[in-house]
């Protein structure tokens, strides 16, 4: 066959051809998507998608300013080149392609981000829990006109003060769990009804002659809540003695946001490596079929490994390891264990070895997150291609340590630490909320559950102050570890 | 199935309403940046952006975090050399890990620096001064004759030559002249072959010959012909003057402290920066005096201190005879005084005569602040009450009192006001 296009231009013409070209070779692989809506922007544009992580509606707040400022400074002095694209987990599938970008680019851009990102977010098992990809859009609408007009009865200032607290809790205002459904009305009177025939049924006489319980008895010094609440926003959306209703609905707009984001953190390694191993495989089947020329696959070739580099931890512009060589080498390999698996692969994988790479990678992509991926499918071949070690760095000791690397004795020690570094439990401090004093003062009292003897960073007085603000009567963060409190409590008096 | 939307069309500047909340929220900072600024910069400079630097921990946006300390362990790719055990040195600065990335941003962090965009810096800049939108006003009525380019012409002095011109045309012709003798050339050239093939010899040399004096004229072509030349052709076109000299004039006697003249200094901006959005080409004049006056350099205006009584009639002597000198026609001319007020004797009648009869007609407006002391402001200075003669019978007079910076705006408010109608 003959090639699409030469050259580097696009028009809309040949986008829609390439799509098509994409579309059917991702079809072959079984991918399934949510349909796509490309939107064609201008590096400015970018520059403004970039500031409100990518949302293409957003509420106006001076936190989205100082990022917008920041990445134009870079861009302009030319310390930060821009992404390619941005996808938006919405149904249709929103991506943005900048117009600077040649045909080649687009491509990859496509296969990336309308096949690759797309089918992620509709298969992964956290993105179907926890977004509504059909809803985000109108809530996005709803949620800035909401604040806008709140801007508007109380004043700029005093919904800011209250959205800089709430931004302030967000990594701790998303659930984990899901809670059990309000009951509606005909539920309640059925499970009523029930209680009832039960206690018809189990009738005895009897128990009228047992002595009655002393109050103080009956109702035990009440701790409220009754378990420890780790989502501190819906918590203070719920139950905060002060905040008025259009507060609370804030509070509630930020929650809303925080849960929306909450499996794209959990998903880095493995969402961008999903994107990057698919348009690998689809734009290098372009190129078996002919669809596409060499010099398309050069540049196609120095974009890509331009992405998936990984400096090692020496290397003067080491910044962490980058999710999309650690993703698109853990999906490229666990291709080649179905493919071609080794000894090793065999020993390690066995239910892997030899069986059919489609149906693996399919179920991996749905069935995970960062650290259990990692935990389940890092190979001794990868660890010893990235040359992964791990150090410890304990107070007690006057320097780091080398306490394992990639070699026989240390890979799984290797990918389980791994795995813990990208677990969102670990990487956010675990601070719940645990009393309320309803009765009394109406003081909140937080605990931290110090891991290791890990301590909070010195902002820590700060976001207490913030919830102070949203709370309305005191606050207190205590500092527990080993069922023994540590520290002093950082307290915002009412 | 794929939709393809252009967004482009959309237009950028969907973050300025965040920049802008960012720019109110940190106002009081950006604001000590500007009037910073503002004190470095020369007058002619004023309009430019700027940078501002914000402290980073000032905006810093706290969440729960981990500090440093505890026990944790890090995976790090890259291994070239470490074994199990190994034991590495702490890195001094970081909080565990020894990243590269560390290196090299220590106090550059500490900071978060953007630049200001003109158009921010000016509202900023007036913010303080207290000074509604500015409107880009109506430019000035004064016309001269400038010569512009129009096309060209076959008549000209020999600088006008437009030569690229001129060789198109010649080229044009010999192609057009040449081409026909070419032609017929070569007719004649088959012919005489066949003439010869056929052993028709006296008609050959008929041939011969007539192709001979083709090529006799073919060659004689002039390279150049007079109706080739051509020259620009300029025409004179009436347009408003686009420039302006702007006085400024200081009494910089012993009264006049550093607060007056910060003073002074704002309002010399503002007149300037109201200029420079009018004409494309501002020139500033600055005058200062004692007891005689001299002009100098900005640096020196501002910052140079000197002694002496006051005598307010010798800058404006010296002002009307810079004009007359170098800028008597086609300049706007414009002026501003900035003095405490303190004239003496005949002084100040005699400066008011002077300014009315022979510096106003030539001016298009001119301002006069007087910097009082709070204190004293109730009481007006000789100088004060002769200018206010001046105002009453002249329309490009102003003058006003001030003793913070707020007031300075109204000096020009019936300046910004007559322009603007």
């Amino acid at each position: 066959m003959s090639p699409i296009s030469r050259g580097t231009d696009w028009d809309f013409d040949l986008l829609e051809r390439y799509d098509s070209a994409i579309a059917h070779v991702a079809a072959s692989f079984g991918l399934d998507t949510y349909p796509n809506q490309i939107e064609i922007i201008t590096s400015e544009q970018m520059l403004d998608a970039y500031a409100t992580s990518g949302l293409p509606v957003g509420y106006p707040h001076w936190s989205y300013g100082k990022e917008f400022i920041r990445n134009e400074q870079a861009y302009r002095r030319g310390m930060q080149g821009l992404a390619y694209e941005i996808v938006i987990n919405s149904n249709p599938c929103i991506a943005y392609l900048m117009e600077e970008n040649t045909m080649a680019t687009q491509a990859l851009v496509i296969a990336h981000a309308c096949y690759g990102h797309n089918s992620f977010f509709k298969g992964n098992h956290l993105f179907r829990q926890w977004t509504a990809a059909d809803a985000i859009l109108d809530y996005l609408v709803f949620a800035r006109r909401y604040v806008m007009e709140c801007e508007e009865r109380r004043g700029a200032a005093a919904v800011e003060e209250v959205l800089d607290a709430c931004h302030a809790l967000m990594p701790h205002g998303v659930d984990r769990y899901r809670r059990p459904a309000a009951l509606s009305l005909k539920a309640e009177t059925v499970r009523l009804a029930e209680r009832e025939a039960h206690r018809e049924r189990h009738f005895n006489d009897l128990w009228r002659t047992l002595p009655e319980r002393s109050p103080e008895i009956a109702t035990p010094a009440a701790c409220f809540p009754a378990e420890p609440q780790e989502n501190i926003l819906y918590f203070v959306e719920k139950y905060s003695p002060k905040l008025e209703p259009w507060q609370r609905e804030l509070v509630r707009i930020v929650r809303k946001l925080a849960q929306y984001f909450y499996p794209q953190a959990q998903t880095k390694v493995m969402n961008e490596g999903w994107a990057t191993f698919w348009h690998y495989t689809i734009l290098n089947r372009l190129h078996e079929q002919g669809l596409v020329n060499d010099g398309f696959m050069l540049e196609f070739l120095k974009s890509h490994t331009n992405v998936t580099g990984q400096p090692a931890f020496d290397s003067p512009v080491y910044s962490g390891l980058n999710p999309y060589a650690l993703g698109f080498a853990m999906f490229a390999d666990l291709r080649r264990i179905c493919e071609r698996p080794d000894a090793e692969d065999r020993e390690w994988f066995p239910q892997l070895a030899g069986s059919d790479w489609r149906v693996t990678l399919d179920f991996a992509m749905r069935n995970f997150k960062d650290d259990s991926f990692i935990a389940q499918y890092l190979s001794p071949r990868l660890m010893r291609e990235f040359h992964l070690f791990a150090i410890a760095d304990h107070t007690d000791q006057d320097a780091l340590r080398v306490d394992s690397i990639h070699d026989e004795h240390g890979y799984r020690r290797v990918r389980k630490l791994l795995a813990q570094q990208h677990a969102q439990e670990i990487r956010v401090p675990d601070v719940q909320v645990v009393r309320f004093d309803r009765d009394g003062d109406r003081a909140l009292t937080l605990r931290h559950l110090r891991h290791r003897g890990r301590p909070l960073t010195e902002t820590t007085t700060q976001v207490v102050a913030h919830l102070r603000r949203l709370w309305g009567f005191a606050v207190r963060l205590e500092t527990w570890e080993n069922d023994v409190r540590i520290g002093d409590v950082v307290e915002c008096p009412a | 199935m794929l939709h393809v939307i252009d967004r482009r069309p959309n237009g950028r500047g969907k973050s300025a309403v965040n920049r802008e909340r960012f720019l109110r929220r940190y106002k009081t900072q950006i604001q000590a940046a500007v009037k910073k600024m503002i004190g470095e910069r020369h007058l002619a400079d004023m309009e430019r952006g700027g940078e501002v630097r914000v402290p980073k921990k000032d905006i810093s946006e706290p969440s729960f975090g981990f500090g440093r300390g505890g026990d944790r362990e890090i995976v790090l790719p890259g291994n070239r050399e470490y074994a199990v055990g190994d034991r590495i040195p702490r890195p001094k600065n970081a909080g565990g890990a020894r990243g590269g990335n560390d290196n090299g941003q220590g106090d550059g962090e500490d900071a978060f620096v953007f630049s200001l965009s003109r158009e921010e810096f000016m509202q900023i800049f007036f913010d303080d001064l207290e000074l509604p939108n500015l409107a880009r006003t109506e430019l000035g009525r004064a016309e001269r004759q400038k010569s512009a380019r129009a096309g060209y012409r076959k008549t000209g002095v020999p600088a006008n030559l437009a030569i690229v011109r001129t060789l198109s045309q010649s080229l044009a012709r010999r192609i057009a002249l040449g081409g026909v003798l070419a032609r017929e050339l070569q007719a004649l050239e088959s012919a005489f072959s066949v003439a010869v093939a056929v052993g028709q010899s006296d008609f050959a040399a008929e041939v011969h010959a007539q192709s001979e004096r083709l090529a006799r004229r073919r060659a004689g072509l002039p390279f150049l012909e007079e109706s080739d030349l051509r020259y620009r052709n300029r025409v004179l076109r009436p347009e408003p003057i686009a420039r302006a000299v702007m006085f400024c004039l200081m009494d910089v006697s012993a009264s006049m402290d550093e607060e007056k003249k910060d003073l002074a200094k704002r309002f010399f901006t503002l007149l300037y920066l109201f200029l420079a959005r009018q004409y494309g080409e501002v020139e500033l004049i600055f005058i200062r005096h004692t007891d005689d006056a001299e002009e100098v350099d900005e640096d020196t205006f501002f910052h140079d201190t000197r002694t002496g009584g006051t005598v307010v009639s010798s800058a404006l002597e010296l002002a009307e005879k810079i004009r007359s000198e170098r800028y008597a026609r086609g300049w706007n001319v414009y002026a501003a005084q900035a003095s405490d007020g303190d004239a003496f004797g005949a002084d100040p009648a005699r400066s008011a005569r002077f300014l009315r009869e022979r510096l106003l007609p030539a001016t298009r407006y001119y301002t006069y602040l007087e910097l009082a002391a709070p204190a004293v402001q109730e009481q007006a200075s000789t100088l004060w009450a002769e200018y206010a003669r001046v105002a009453e019978a002249t329309g490009n007079f102003a003058m006003r009192r001030a003793t913070e910076r707020e007031q300075i705006y109204p000096v020009f408010r019936d300046l910004f006001r007559k322009e603007s109608q």
